[in-house]
This record gives structure tokens, sequence and C-alpha cells, in this order.
């Protein structure tokens, strides 16, 4: 069992200067499931209402901006093979490959949201939005279509935001030297958090751009 | 004095670039799938089903699932069987009303 296979790394307590690497990964693997419970009820939401709506929903992703998205897909994949290369060089001792690779990763984070705020402006511009007049005169599944991509994408560019500010930190505790070649949990925590955003990107995706 | 002891073995670069070439592969060969009407009636499990082998990419490559201990991937399977269920028992109702 991978995590007993150092026990002293496991029972060195933190006061003694000794730093808790499987308890730290648990811990943060423990916070991404309660994350996917979190976006699952949210699929659960877009599943049941897709399968009573399937027209409107068909409708609804012809609206959406296909290149727009595949970009942003292409983007955040991307961003996911930066921020695992930064975890890799600082292993390696690479200090100056390791921060060039996090400040990629947080422009590829901001150029997400940046897109993210174009196709949303589109939407606004041509009335789109909830609770708007044009909307509220649609049918229901087609409410239903717009307001889970606003509520669903809004949350998931939120934690987009989230993962760039952590990233930012870790850069800062990097050029400090505290993340270093000895001690890279909590850049690795951080990439685990960003992963966990990129896999929910995956499945937003299809389910709003492509599925028709 | 700050040491830590990572169990994750150090990953070569190429390696990594590798599950990127994969991802972007798949996600041109997803929209191709959906433009095309390849799948026509199954484009939705054909897309869930692409977007599932893209999120295994990432948790094997980017997030070394494979060499956590049995505690994390018990979790992980105990988070999406909840999931699974949850849907499942859901539609199971919405269906059949």
């Amino acid at each position: 069992m991978a995590i007993n296979s150092d026990s002293e790394s496991v029972v060195r307590p933190a006061e003694k200067g000794g730093v808790d690497y499987a308890g730290k990964k648990i811990g943060m693997w423990l916070f991404l499931f309660t994350e996917l419970l979190f976006f699952g009820g949210m699929f659960l939401l877009y599943s049941v209402y897709r399968a009573q709506y399937p027209a409107e929903f068909h409708a609804g992703a012809q609206e959406e901006n296909l290149l727009l998205g595949s970009i942003n897909t292409t983007v955040l994949l991307t961003s996911s093979f930066t921020i695992a290369l930064a975890i890799a060089a600082i292993r390696r001792g690479d200090r100056a490959l390791s921060m060039y690779m996090q400040s990629l990763t947080i422009l590829f984070g901001i150029c997400f949201l940046i897109i993210k705020y174009f196709e949303w402006a589109a939407k606004i511009s041509m009335g789109i939005y909830p609770d708007s007049q044009l909307l509220l005169n649609m049918g229901k599944g087609d409410i239903l279509f717009f307001s889970l991509y606003f509520v669903m994408t809004g949350i998931h560019g939120i934690h987009v935001l989230i993962g760039a500010v952590a990233i930012s930190i870790m850069l800062v505790y990097t050029w400090r030297g505290s993340i270093n070649r000895n001690s890279f949990v909590r850049l690795e925590n951080t990439g685990l958090y960003w992963h966990f955003v990129d896999i929910v990107w995956i499945y937003l995706f299809p389910l709003f751009y492509l599925v028709t | 004095m700050n040491e830590e002891r990572s169990y994750i073995p150090e990953t070569a670069y190429a390696s990594y670039a590798l599950a990127w070439a994969l991802l972007l592969a798949l996600l041109i060969l997803t929209i191709a799938v959906a433009k095309l009407s390849l799948l026509a009636a199954y484009s939705v499990i054909g897309s869930l089903f692409i977007a599932t082998i893209k999120a295994g990419l990432v948790l094997m490559y980017f997030m070394h699932l494979g060499h956590e201990g049995r505690v994390v991937k018990g979790m992980l399977l105990l988070a999406v069987a909840a999931l699974f269920f949850i849907i499942a028992l859901t539609f199971s109702d919405v269906w059949y009303r």
C-alpha cells in the first residue's frame, strides 16, 4: 500500500519539521471528491432536463460558438500540460523552468476566462441571460438549457479563477524558494486542483457545445 | 528539515507531452464525430465515452492516480459510484412517472 510505503513520512510529527506528505495528498483528493459531487448535482440536473427537453437542448447547443469552445478546451488541456511540467521541473531542481511553466499556466487560465467573457457577452447582447425578458418568453426547455449553461460555466469559471490565484501564490513561494526540489507538495496539490477543473471542462464541453 | 518523501516517481517530460498530444487528438476526434454525425443516435453516449477516456488520461498521466494508495483509489470509486447511483435513481424516478 503506497501510503504506508514510507511510514516515516506518515508518522513524523509536523512540529519536528517533518511534512506529512501522504496526509496532505489525501486531504487534497478528499476535497476534490466533495467538488466532484458538487458539480455532480449540476450534471444530474442537466441530464434529467436534457432527457425531458431533447429538442430544446439540441437547439440550444446549436447557439453555442463551437470555435470558441474548442479553442478554450485546447487552452485548458494545454494548461494542464504546463502545470504538470512545472511540478516535474521543480522536482529536478529547475526553478526557472518551473516558474516559467507556472506563469504560462496562469496566462492560459486568464486566456480561458477572457474567451469565456466574449462568449457570455455575445449571449447577453443578444438578450439571453438569466431572467431576461427574451429568455422568459421562450419555452421551459430553452430557459433550462441557458440557465444551466450560465450556472455551470459560471461556477466552472470561478474555479478557473481560484486555480489561477492559487498558482500565482505558488509562483511566489517558488520564487522565494519555500517550494523547492525537496518541498513541493503544495505545488502538487495545486496541480491536482487544476487538473480537476480541467476534467470538469472535459465533460462540460461536449454537453454544451457538441451534443446535438 | 523540511524534506518531503514523495511516493510519486519523477516523470519524464516526454510522458506528459504524449498525454497532451493524445488529449488534443481526442478533442479533434470528438468534434469530428459530433459534426459529421458519425454516431447519430448515439452522439450523447459517444461524446461522454470520449470525454471519459480524456478524463482517464488526465487522472493517470497528470494526476498520477496509479501511484496513489488504496485509500485515494477507494475514495474515488466511492465518489464516482455515489454520483452514478444518484443519477441512475433519479432517472428511474423521472422516466417511470
